[in-house]
């Protein structure tokens, strides 16, 4: 009932808001015919029956790109607020990526590791521009960390340049060493996306309370072996301006790890994965893991998942 | 009944009605009848015609083989009833929304005042639940069209039917049996879960990507260094060559008449008897090739318009066009009516049969296409590219074996008829006047004239924004070209320089301005727009001056074709063919390509202009375009 009143109100309501121009073209159409000189034109197709007299102008190109379209006068025909949009692109999605998801079983002889495990989450929820970015990573044994090894961020993350999100937030770390914790935090800033070559590439400077400078670089690249099983290549490394003790930090190059995983997608969204990790530590971060404890050269065997949703 | 495995068959929903518990649905169920059934003859008892038409949208239950699903469908079908009007007459059609959201019909490719163009959010409110809204208008045309929702996702989930126009005057040519063919895709994901896949990652349906043993084959094919070149620059540019749909035949069954390829739609006829078949392409995200192994198809109608007659093997068709051809059976055999995927992942099919339960051959499948340079608008003479050899003909240029193999032994062409000359790689064959020679229509030959952008554009500085990936350096006219996948066929595809109206429309003035308008967007992100913005960015419509002639033109920046669909008014293809350019409601634009329109405005009012690949005009490639009498707007 109401959609036929609607149906009547609404021409109506143009007419009214267009006390000029509107009025006889929005009647025409509500009367169902098209303006008179138009008639003839639409129906009669075998006479070359010529309704508006030809202007000689020039051809006027309007580019796209320039405002020139955009500008003008405000709509002839103006959609009342009620109406829907007609399409719905600005639609807010959440996204996980666990990318890493990994049990490491343990190194033989004596100096080897215990069995651990790794994870590596992000994900965000947004649009197509802007989006709330969040990310988790945590190890246990790492060459770099003696211990365990977690952090997580919390990024406004914004599309640039077609291929890449520049991200800023806060991170906070956490590590541990032989029951001892230290917690710190951090100002996170930095860009995610692909790169040419078709690389992902994460790459982030790190600002701590005391004013540490770090910095972290991941790059991954998938490589089809067929449709559904698939090698992803990952090289990560960790640099630091300033020495930072308490987190077995040197400055300078930190590390270099470098790990193949083979994964087959049983879905797009689900895939278990056996794979091969290099990790280690150099310089005065080596010297520090030593004296922590730890092994500065790690091979480790890994196998995991990786999902999204 | 038995022989057609047809999942629409009113026993088998009121079953599922009954099962699912759905007994509101049965009562819709009654008055429509199985399209399968009902569609042996000549007659169509799932025909709607008259004064004046009653259509309820509602859920249904579909089933499709052995998997049931909850569809949106005119009257029960999908596809829904038959339509059928008659030119000049006063149409009244009465829209009943049985779901518990907003609905719509638009029909696509008439010309009607805006109020009944039923689009939502443009021209009126929509169809609220549990309401009835009365579409009225008078009927100006004739031919094969369609209609279908203009509400959200809703046309991919089952709301379209097919619409016929009879004409006053008797159709140019002769026919003894006509059917429509309604070509489809279904998904049992849902329409959101689909596009929620491809925001999050673009390659998600994509199962024909390059592999490591496609590069070995290559690199025995092409030599270790070329065959590296062109991995590496494709990697190099963020692109996939092989990118040829969204969403592909891993997550959709391919419709016809509603019916799955083990369904197989049958359509009988004699030998001898002239068969007109009206292709619809009612699928939201697939692109056909279309042919039918053995005879050939005589194009009569483009977009349901009359043009000459064009005898070809094979058709292209863009989501939302329409194509109406005779076919004339040969032997007294079955025949397959193939309808191909572009991006070769699966295919809807048919058959033509002197008799119930006949089953012809499926023709072997072609492999995969892959893009070229040409498609990313660098196809420029003397852009030394590594790994690329020009093209002997002078322009344009190709891979070096990166053309999807030609080698189909086991197919035969339906006669010997070689290698038409346009068929030929490359630009500017028979239409070698600069673009400082402006198109000058109808001075010598009627039947010929420039067509807009036949010479290389180079693109301006624009880029369109981080939402456009790329752009095509230099775009130009590639009508001349059956397309990718295509371009090496021995068949004859039709290609829009083909298509010449029958006869000269009545507006033969040169266009006094032109807009031109850039199709843009991003694969890795799955975001569509034009002029690198989507409809939210750019709410502001196309102005058209009311009354004018003008020549819209659109460039196509990104790597994949688009279907674009304006409302209200026709696009005359600028295809070279002087007073006789085709008019077309839905014209399918290839990548890096230059194609204009000419339109004569003379509808005043709000359109809508969009990409008729559904979830890319869902994701924003969509305008609003307003045609308003500028003189008489002067004044008020």
């Amino acid at each position: 009932m109401s959609i036929s009143l609607r149906t009547v109100l609404a021409p109506a309501l143009v007419c009214l808001l267009n006390a000029g121009i509107g009025v006889p073209l929005s009647l025409a159409q509500l009367t169902l015919g098209p303006p008179p000189p138009l008639k003839s034109m639409l129906t009669d197709t075998s006479t070359a029956a010529r309704p508006f007299a030809s202007t000689a102008t020039p051809i006027a190109s309007v580019l796209a790109g320039s405002s020139a379209r955009q500008e003008g006068p405000p709509s002839k025909f103006p959609v009342p607020e009620t109406w829907p949009a007609p399409v719905n692109d600005q639609e807010h999605r959440l996204f996980t990526l666990i990318d890493v998801l990994e049990y490491r079983p343990k190194t033989g002889g004596g100096g080897g590791s215990a069995s651990d495990y790794r994870w590596d989450i992000e994900g965000w929820y947004g649009g197509d521009y802007n989006r709330l970015w969040f990310k988790s990573e945590g190890q246990q044994d790492s060459a770099f960390k003696a211990d365990y090894d977690v952090d997580f961020q919390l990024l406004y993350g914004r599309f640039i340049q077609k291929y890449y999100d520049f991200q800023i937030g806060p991170r906070v770390e956490t590590q541990s060493f032989r029951g001892r914790n230290v917690t710190r935090g951090f100002a996170s800033i930095g860009i995610q996306g692909l790169v040419p070559y078709s690389y992902e590439l994460e790459a982030n400077v790190f600002i701590d309370e005391k004013g540490n400078v770090s910095g972290r670089l991941t790059l991954t690249k998938d490589l089809l072996l067929t449709q559904r099983l698939i090698l992803q290549g990952r090289f990560e490394t960790n640099l630091a301006v300033q020495r930072v003790v308490e987190f077995t930090t040197g400055s300078g190059l930190n590390n270099l790890e470098f790990g193949v995983r083979l994964r087959y997608e049983i879905r797009r969204e689900f895939a278990p994965y056996i794979g091969i990790s290099l990790d280690r530590s150099f310089g005065e971060t080596a010297t520090l893991v030593r004296q922590e404890g730890g092994d500065p050269s790690q091979v480790r065997f890994v196998a995991g998942v990786r999902a999204w949703f | 009944m038995d022989i057609h495995n047809n999942g629409m068959t009113r026993r088998v929903w009121l079953h599922h009605a009954g099962t699912l518990g759905l007994l509101a649905a049965m009562e819709r169920l009654v008055p429509s009848s199985a399209w399968a059934s009902a569609w042996q003859g000549m007659t169509y008892p799932s025909q709607l015609s008259g004064p004046v038409i009653d259509l309820t949208i509602a859920e249904t239950p579909f089933r499709l083989d052995d998997r049931t699903a909850p569809a949106i469908t005119i009257n029960g079908t999908l596809p829904g009833p038959v339509i059928r009007l008659k030119e000049g007459q006063e149409a009244t059609l009465r829209v009943t929304n049985r779901l518990h959201e907003d609905t719509s019909i638009h029909w696509h490719g008439l010309l009607l005042p805006p109020e009944m163009d039923g689009v939502p959010g443009v021209s009126f409110a929509g169809i609220q639940p549990g309401t009835t809204f009365t579409y009225q208008f008078p009927v100006r045309q004739s031919g094969t069209y369609w209609c279908h929702s203009h509400s959200g996702v809703q046309e991919l989930v089952g709301l379209y039917a097919p619409m016929i126009i009879d004409p006053i005057e008797p159709e140019p040519f002769r026919y003894d049996r006509e059917y429509v063919v309604m070509l489809s895709d279904w998904s049992f994901e849902s329409p959101e879960t689909l596009l929620s896949n491809l925001k999050k990652q673009g390659g998600y349906y994509n199962f024909q990507k390059r592999t490591s043993g496609e590069f070995l084959t290559d690199v025995s094919r092409l030599g270790f260094w070329p065959a590296l070149q062109n991995y590496l620059m494709w990697d190099q540019m963020r692109m996939d060559p092989t990118d040829f749909a969204d969403i592909t035949g891993y997550a959709y069954t391919y419709l016809m008449n509603g019916l799955s390829p083990a369904g197989n739609w049958i359509g009988l006829c004699r030998p001898g008897e002239r068969v007109r078949l009206r292709f619809i392409v009612a699928a939201a995200m697939t692109i056909f090739d279309v042919r039918i192994p053995g005879l050939t198809m005589t194009v009569v109608q483009a977009d349901g318009q009359n043009v000459q007659p064009v005898v070809v093997d094979e058709i292209r068709m863009g989501p939302a066009e329409t194509y109406d051809v005779l076919v004339e059976l040969v032997e007294d055999r079955a025949y397959t009516i193939f309808a191909e995927t572009m991006d070769r992942s699966g295919y809807a099919q048919g058959t033509l049969a002197p008799r119930a339960g006949m089953r012809a051959e499926i023709p072997v499948r072609r492999s995969r296409p892959i893009r070229t340079m040409e498609d990313m608008g660098m196809s420029m003479t003397g852009m030394e590219m590594p790994g690329m050899k020009e093209n002997p003909n002078g322009s344009g240029m190709k891979m070096p074996g990166m053309a999807p193999s030609s080698d189909m032994p086991s197919m035969k062409p339906s006669d010997d008829t070689p290698n038409r000359e346009h068929l030929e790689h490359g630009s500017g064959l028979q239409h070698r006047s600069g673009l400082e020679n402006m198109p000058d229509m109808g001075t010598s030959d009627p039947r010929r004239s420039t067509i807009p952008g036949i010479e290389p554009v180079k693109h301006g500085p624009d880029d369109h924004g981080t939402g456009n990936q790329a752009v095509a350096e230099y775009s130009q006219n590639r009508m001349q070209e059956p397309g990718r996948g295509l371009e090496d066929s021995n068949r004859r595809v039709l290609l829009y320089t083909d298509l010449k109206s029958l006869a000269p429309y009545p507006d033969q003035r040169e266009p006094e301005r032109e807009i031109e308008l850039h199709l843009t967007g991003h694969m890795e992100r799955y975001m569509w727009s034009f002029d690198g913005k989507k409809y939210s960015e750019a709410k502001d419509p196309i102005r058209f001056r009311y009354g004018e002639r003008l020549r819209f033109t659109f460039v196509n920046d990104t790597m994949m074709e688009h279907p674009l669909h304006l409302h209200g008014m026709w696009m005359h293809l600028e295809n070279g063919t002087g007073a006789y350019l085709p008019r077309k409601h839905t014209v399918l634009v290839k990548p890096a390509e230059r194609v204009s329109v000419a339109i004569t405005a003379d509808a005043p009012g709000r359109w809508a202009f969009h990409c008729h690949l559904l979830l890319h005009m869902e994701a924003g490639m969509f305008r609003v375009v307003e045609v308003f009498d500028h003189e008489r707007g002067m004044h008020s």
